[in-house]
Parts: structure tokens; C-alpha cells; sequence
């Protein structure tokens, strides 16, 4: 790849964050996930042939990374006492928040199909590759999920 | 996507928080090969960037940045990041230079991006001291190549370093501005600031 690196975290680093989101939940998690894609990314750049395409190829990378991260956090049994000194920052704004909870309380299967066919834009093909199971299968999950969501987010929304 | 990015945001703040630990973390990871960003001054926005070595290229807003910093992907490394990090000594020597309180640039150099006589101009160039002039054939004269005068004019309009390596105080020999990449008018205010001085 000879375009500067720079453009691909511009314009692929938002659906990225999204993604890391839905799989990790938002917060330090995702953050740790987002960083480490972008890191691997900048590795891999130079070799990267010019007709990639750049986010599904990012995309793949993050959810390779966000396993890396769950498996980290399974490691990390005992909670440390270093407090991350950014917590307050970290914490999104209430209502943002509100959907970002609302996909964390998807089913998995619905919340993975989400994450990588609706907010990374990975085909059903692809995203079956990556967590599984049939294409018409993810298709159900990710139309299911995102039913509930709406279902969900309008609820929490009237409830304000 | 409207309904993403208005259902699924993701706030500017954040993004930008992570991409300054993205930069800070790339550059500790030896994964850096340009760093960049960029500085408002009276000669108007300037991009700075930096190899391991030094700083490579400083360019005016004229010259379009999305191009400069292709143009640095294709002849120095596509591995390019805005990471101030790297440029903090330079930012803060060009805040002094502008507020007439420095009259010499202390950072590493790269100029790797210039080649032959044109470099052998550029290097010269930091010698003609700060609220002095020369005429491009005084500088062909210093550099040993009195008849290169055309050439030292092309060597100064292609000098990646403008500002830090002052190709502004080469002038044509009848005292006349001569051109400058930064436009005429960011020549003049340059000059303006080191008489003033």
C-alpha cells in the first residue's frame, strides 16, 4: 500500500471504534482492541497489495484482537490495584451509552452479526467465516438483532 | 451509515484521544517511519515532518497537504502518522523563531528527500545568517559553482526544509524578491520579521 497510513485510520478508524464496541463493550477493552488493530495494521502496511479493501481487512484484524483481548482479560483473574487514570474520559456521554448497552445485551451470536455484518460491513459470507455457523444464519442473526435494538433503544428512548 | 452514525456514534473525542495513543504508541514500537503535524504561525498553517533521522519536510498550506503527504508515502515510507511527539522541539523553536526570540534552528536535519547540487544548496543555505541576504550568484559562488546561478534558484524552490533551511534570504541579485514556494508574501513577512529583529 503507498497511500499514507494516516488516511486509513481517518477514514476507517470510526467503524473500527463501532465494531470493538459491539464485540468488547464500550470502554478500555475496546480502546486496548482498537489500538492493537491499527498497530497490526501499520506492521502490515507496506506489504499490503494496493487493491485491499482497506476495512474489511481492518475489520478482520479487530476481531482477531478483540479475542486477543478477551483472552487477555481471562488471564487477568487477579484485579490489579494500578486504576487507569483516564476512567473519567472513558465514560460515554449517557445517551450514547444507552445503545452501545443496549447491543451488549444482544445474544452473542446477534450481537457478533451485528458487530461484523452491520457495523463492519463484512458480507453474511464473511462474517460467517469469522464467527460461524451458515450465511442465511448470520443473515437471521443480524436482522434479529438489529430488530431487538430498535425494539430496545425505542423502549429506553420513550422511557426519558 | 446515516442511520450508524447517528444510531452508533462514536464522538470526535474519543477518536482523537485514541489517535494520539496510537501515535505515541507507534513511535515507542519503532513503527514510526514519518511522524507529522502541523502549526499555525504568520506565514499560515505549516505541516512539519520527521524521519528517525530529522526533520524532512516543512510545507506551506499552498502546496496542499493531502499531497505532501502522499508524496512522503511514495519517496520516504507510507508508515506516516500525525504524532506530535516528534516535532515538539521544532513547534517550539518556530514559536520562537516567529516571536523574534530565536535566530537559529538547533533540530536534526533529513535531507533525504533533496539529492546532488540541489542538496549541496540546501545545506549551505543555513550559513547565510539570520537578517542577511545573498544573491542566488553569491550562493553559487559560496558553493563552489559560480556559473550555477539557475541551478541555485532550483535548489532553493525545491528546498523540503523552507523556514528551518532559509532559502527566504536568497534574493535576486537587483534585490528583487525572486519566487518562493510559500508565495511571495510569506517571503516577505520572513524577511520583515529578521529586520525587525
Amino acid at each position: 500500500m503507498r497511500e499514507p497510513f494516516e488516511h486509513a485510520v481517518d477514514r476507517h478508524g470510526a467503524t473500527v471504534l463501532r465494531v470493538c464496541r459491539a464485540v468488547l463493550g464500550p470502554g478500555p477493552d475496546a480502546d486496548d482492541a482498537w489500538q492493537e488493530t491499527f498497530l497490526a495494521a501499520l506492521k502490515a502496511w507496506a506489504t499490503l497489495d494496493d487493491d485491499t479493501n482497506i476495512e474489511a481487512w481492518l475489520v478482520r484484524v479487530a476481531q482477531r484482537k478483540a479475542i486477543d483481548v478477551v483472552r487477555g482479560r481471562a488471564r487477568r483473574a487477579v484485579p490489579t490495584d494500578e486504576l487507569p487514570d483516564t476512567v473519567v474520559s472513558q465514560r460515554l456521554p449517557a445517551e450514547d451509552a444507552d445503545v452501545w448497552d443496549a447491543v451488549a445485551r444482544l445474544p452473542e451470536r446477534q450481537r457478533l452479526a451485528v458487530a461484523y455484518h452491520y457495523l463492519g460491513h463484512l458480507t453474511h459470507v464473511e462474517t460467517a467465516e469469522l464467527i460461524g455457523g451458515t450465511p442465511a444464519a448470520v443473515r437471521r442473526a443480524a436482522a434479529d438483532g438489529l430488530k431487538r435494538l430498535r425494539t430496545v433503544y425505542a423502549a429506553e428512548g420513550m422511557d426519558r | 451509515m446515516t442511520e450508524q452514525t447517528d444510531v452508533f456514534p462514536v464522538a470526535d473525542t474519543d477518536l482523537s484521544r485514541l489517535r494520539d495513543r496510537l501515535g505515541a504508541a507507534a513511535e515507542r514500537g519503532g513503527l514510526l517511519d514519518v511522524a507529522y503535524r502541523t502549526v499555525d504561525t504568520p506565514v499560515g498553517r505549516l505541516l512539519l515532518a520527521a524521519t528517525e533521522r530529522g526533520l524532512v519536510r516543512v510545507a506551506f498550506e499552498s502546496e496542499g497537504f493531502d499531497g505532501v503527504l502522499q508524496a512522503l508515502a511514495d519517496r520516504v515510507s507510507p508508515n506516516i502518522l500525525r504524532a506530535p511527539a516528534r516535532l515538539d522541539a521544532v513547534a517550539a523553536q518556530l514559536d520562537d523563531y516567529f516571536a523574534g526570540r530565536r535566530r537559529a534552528f538547533d533540530v536534526p536535519l533529513d535531507f533525504r528527500l533533496s539529492t546532488g547540487f540541489r542538496q549541496t544548496v540546501q545545506q549551505y543555505l543555513p550559513h547565510i545568517g539570520y537578517g542577511h541576504t545573498q544573491s542566488y550568484k553569491q550562493v553559487a559562488e559560496s558553493v563552489g559553482n559560480p556559473g550555477a546561478v539557475r541551478a541555485v534558484g532550483t535548489a532553493c524552490a525545491t528546498n523540503p526544509l523552507p523556514v528551518v533551511v532559509p532559502c527566504h534570504r536568497v534574493l535576486r541579485s537587483d534585490g528583487s524578491l525572486g519566487g518562493y514556494l510559500g508565495g511571495a508574501a510569506a517571503k516577505t513577512t520572513l524577511l520583515r520579521l529578521e529586520s525587525a529583529a
